[in-house]
C-alpha cells in the first residue's frame, strides 16, 4: 500500500509539470485553434536558459528563472509573429504543418548548437532528501513542484478571470470578429496568450530539469506530446481541465513504470487518450460545443 | 480517344522509362549505389503517396505513417519467413508468390490498424486525428520493442530478398496507378469534398464519416505495402527506423510536391532523396534545412511544388496530336 501511494506521490509530481505545459497547449488551442506543436520545444529552451544562467553566469536560480521565463515569453511571442501570424486565415493543416515545423527546426537547431548528448543539471544541496511519513517519502523536489504549479494555475486563473487582458483572451476565444468589433485588439491579445503559455512552459522545463536531473534537446518533444494529451483529456480549452489531464497523466505513467511495465507507459497514455477520444471526445471537463456553419 | 489506347500509351511510356534505366545500369552509368538510391526513393514514393492521399486528398493531418509501415513490414517478414520455408516450388514462382501474397498481407494488417485508430478519430471534426496517428505511431513502436515474439528491440534477420529494381519499379507503377484511379473515381471525388469542405459534402449527402475512414485505411494499405517492400529490399527489419522522425520525413516529401498532387510526391521524393544523399556529411544540418524549408513552404507557396497538377503523358500525346491537325488545317 505504502508503495502505491509512493508511486502516486511521484505521479502528482511529473503530473504537475504536465499540467503547467498543458495550461500553454490548451490557452493557444482556445484562442486561435492551433495545436502548438513548437510548445515542448519552447519548455526545452527555458530549460537550458535557466541552466546556462546557473552555470555559466553563476546566477542563482530564484533569478534564472524568472529570467528564463521573461526569455521564452518573448520567444513564444516571437514565434507566433514570425510563423503563425501570417497564416491566420489559411487552411488549419497548413499552420499545423508550420507548427510542426517550427517544433522540428528548433529542436534541430539546438541539437547542432549544443550536441544531442544529455546535459546534466547542477544539484541543489537544499532539494535533497524529503519529508518522511512511514514507508513514503514525499520528496522536497516534489513539494516544490506541486507548490510552483499550483502558485502558477492561481495566478493564472486570476489573470484570465479578473483582469481586462483576461477578459479580452476569453473574448478572443468565444468569437474573434466580435470581440475585433467591441474594441479588443486581437493581435496583442493573441501575442499575450503565447507569452503566458510560454513563460508557463519555462517553468515547467526547469521543473523537468530539477525532478530528472538532466536536460537535452529532445526533451520536450515526448513530454509535449503528453502534455497535449492531458489538454486533449481534459478538455482542450479549458483551464481545469488541463490541470486535472496533466495529473491524471503523471500519475498513470508512474503506476505503469512502478508496477513493471514501464517500457509500456507512454503506449498506456496514448492508449487512454484514444479511448478517451472514443468515449467522451470533448474531454472530462468539456462541454459539447455543435460546429457552426 | 478511346480507353484502351489511353492506358497503352502510359504502359509503353513506363516501358521505355523502365528499359532506359535497365540500360543504364547495364552500361554500367548507375553502379549497385545508385540503384540502392533508387530503391530507397522508390519506397519512399510508395509512402508518401499513400500519405498523400489521407492528407493531400482527404485533408486530414497524419503522423503515424511510421506506424502503418512498421506493421506492414513485421507482418510481411514474418509471412514472408514462413512461406519461404513451407513451400515447395521453383525458386522463382516461389519469390513471386511469396512477395505478392506477403505484401497483400502486410497491408491488409496495416489497413486493419487504420480502421480502428480511424473510426474512433476521424468522427471528431478538426485535428485530433494529427495528434491520435502520432499517439497511435508510438504505441506500434513501443509494443514492437516490448513484445519478443514480433521482434523485440533486435532487428529482425533472415527475411528473403525478394525486391530488386524490376520489382520496385513494377510496384511503385501499380500503387501509383492504383491511387490515381482511385482520385479519379467516384469515391475519390468524395474524398476530396470532404477536403474543400466537410459541411458542404455532408450536405449533399456525402456520407463524411464513412469516407474519412475508407480514405485512411487505404492510405493505411499501401504505407503498410511500402513497409514489406522495405522489409523485401533489406532483408532485415531495424525496429529504430520508424519514429515519429521518419513519419514527419515521409510527411515532409507530401507538403513539398504538392498536397493533391502524386506527380509532385514522385518529385520530391526524388528530390529528397538525392539530397538525403548529398547532405549526408552534414546530417545534423538536414532536419534544421528541412524544418526551414517546410515553414517557407507553407508561408510563401502552401501548396507545394506542383500543387494539384498531374503530369500525364496521355495528356501530352492528345495535345501534340490536336496541335498537329490545327498546324494542318491553317
Amino acid at each position: 500500500m505504502s508503495y502505491f501511494i509512493q508511486q502516486i506521490v511521484y505521479g502528482l509530481s511529473a503530473g504537475s509539470i504536465y499540467a503547467l505545459i498543458a495550461l500553454g497547449y490548451t490557452m493557444v488551442y482556445g484562442i486561435v485553434k492551433l495545436i502548438n506543436f513548437a510548445h515542448g520545444e519552447v519548455l526545452m529552451m527555458g530549460a537550458y536558459f535557466t541552466i546556462f544562467g546557473i552555470i555559466s553566469f553563476n546566477i542563482p536560480i530564484i533569478l534564472a528563472l524568472p529570467i528564463s521565463m521573461v526569455l521564452c515569453a518573448l520567444l513564444g511571442m516571437f514565434i507566433d509573429r514570425v510563423a503563425y501570424k501570417p497564416l491566420r486565415n489559411a487552411p488549419r493543416i497548413s499552420a499545423l504543418i508550420t507548427a510542426l515545423g517550427v517544433s522540428m527546426f528548433l529542436s534541430n537547431f539546438f541539437k547542432l548548437l549544443f550536441g544531442a548528448e544529455k546535459r546534466k543539471m547542477p544539484d541543489f544541496p537544499a532539494l535533497k532528501g524529503g519529508y518522511v511519513f512511514g514507508d513514503v517519502t514525499i520528496p522536497y523536489k516534489a513539494i516544490l513542484t506541486l507548490v510552483l504549479t499550483l502558485v502558477c494555475l492561481i495566478t493564472l486563473q486570476i489573470i484570465v478571470r479578473k483582469t481586462k487582458v483576461g477578459r479580452a483572451m476569453r473574448a478572443v476565444s468565444e468569437d474573434k470578429q466580435a470581440a475585433q468589433l467591441m474594441g479588443v485588439n486581437v493581435d496583442l491579445t493573441i501575442s499575450i496568450t503565447f507569452a503566458i503559455g510560454s513563460a508557463l512552459a519555462a517553468v515547467g522545463g526547469v521543473l523537468y530539469a530539477i525532478n530528472y536531473s538532466q536536460i537535452f534537446p529532445t526533451m520536450g518533444t515526448l513530454t509535449g506530446l503528453k502534455a497535449f494529451v492531458a489538454a486533449v483529456l481534459g478538455g482542450i480549452g479549458i483551464l481545469p481541465g488541463a490541470m486535472f489531464g496533466g495529473f491524471l497523466i503523471g500519475i498513470v505513467e508512474n503506476l505503469t513504470k512502478g508496477y513493471g511495465a514501464g517500457g509500456w507507459s507512454n503506449a498506456v497514455v496514448f492508449g487512454i487518450l484514444i479511448i478517451v477520444l472514443l468515449v467522451k471526445p470533448e474531454g472530462i471537463f468539456g462541454k459539447n460545443t455543435r460546429e457552426k456553419v | 480517344m478511346k480507353k484502351r489506347v489511353e492506358y497503352l500509351i502510359t504502359t509503353g511510356g513506363l516501358t521505355v522509362l523502365y528499359l532506359v534505366i535497365m540500360l543504364l545500369i547495364v552500361v554500367g552509368v548507375l553502379n549497385g549505389y545508385y540503384v540502392g538510391v533508387i530503391i530507397a526513393i522508390g519506397i519512399n514514393i510508395i509512402v508518401a503517396s499513400s500519405l498523400n492521399l489521407a492528407t493531400g486528398f482527404l485533408g486530414q493531418l497524419a503522423l503515424g505513417h511510421a506506424g502503418f509501415m512498421a506493421i506492414g513490414a513485421y507482418g510481411a517478414a514474418h509471412l514472408g519467413k514462413y512461406l519461404m520455408a513451407v513451400l515447395v516450388m521453383p525458386d522463382f514462382i516461389k519469390g513471386i508468390i511469396v512477395l505478392v501474397s506477403c505484401l497483400l498481407f502486410g497491408g491488409i494488417l496495416a489497413a486493419i490498424a487504420g480502421l480502428l485508430i480511424g473510426i474512433p478519430s476521424l468522427r471528431l471534426r478538426g485535428d485530433y486525428l494529427g495528434i491520435v496517428t502520432l499517439g497511435f505511431g508510438e504505441i506500434i513502436r513501443i509494443s514492437i520493442f516490448n513484445i519478443e515474439a514480433i521482434g523485440g528491440a533486435r532487428t529482425v534477420l533472415g527475411i528473403p530478398k525478394l525486391v530488386g529494381i524490376t520489382q520496385i519499379f513494377i510496384l511503385v507503377a501499380i500503387v501509383l496507378a492504383a491511387l490515381y484511379l482511385l482520385v479519379r473515381s467516384r469515391h475519390g471525388r468524395a474524398i476530396i469534398s470532404i477536403r474543400e469542405d466537410e459541411i458542404a459534402a455532408e450536405a449533399v449527402g456525402v456520407p463524411t464519416t464513412f469516407y474519412k475512414v475508407y480514405g485512411f485505411a487505404i492510405s493505411a494499405f499501401f504505407a503498410g505495402i511500402a513497409g514489406g517492400t522495405l522489409a523485401f529490399y533489406q532483408g532485415l527489419i531495424d525496429p529504430k527506423k520508424f519514429t515519429f522522425m521518419f513519419s514527419v520525413e515521409i510527411f515532409i516529401i507530401v507538403v513539398l510536391g504538392g498536397m493533391g498532387s502524386f506527380t509532385g510526391t514522385v518529385i520530391a521524393a526524388i528530390l529528397l532523396g538525392v539530397m538525403n544523399e548529398l547532405l549526408h556529411a552534414v546530417d545534423n544540418w538536414r532536419m534544421v534545412i528541412y524544418a526551414v524549408v517546410l515553414i517557407a513552404m507553407m508561408i510563401f507557396r502552401p501548396k507545394g511544388l506542383m500543387g494539384t497538377y498531374e503530369f500525364s503523358l496521355v495528356k501530352v500525346v492528345k495535345d501534340y496530336i490536336a496541335k498537329r491537325k490545327n498546324q494542318k488545317t491553317t
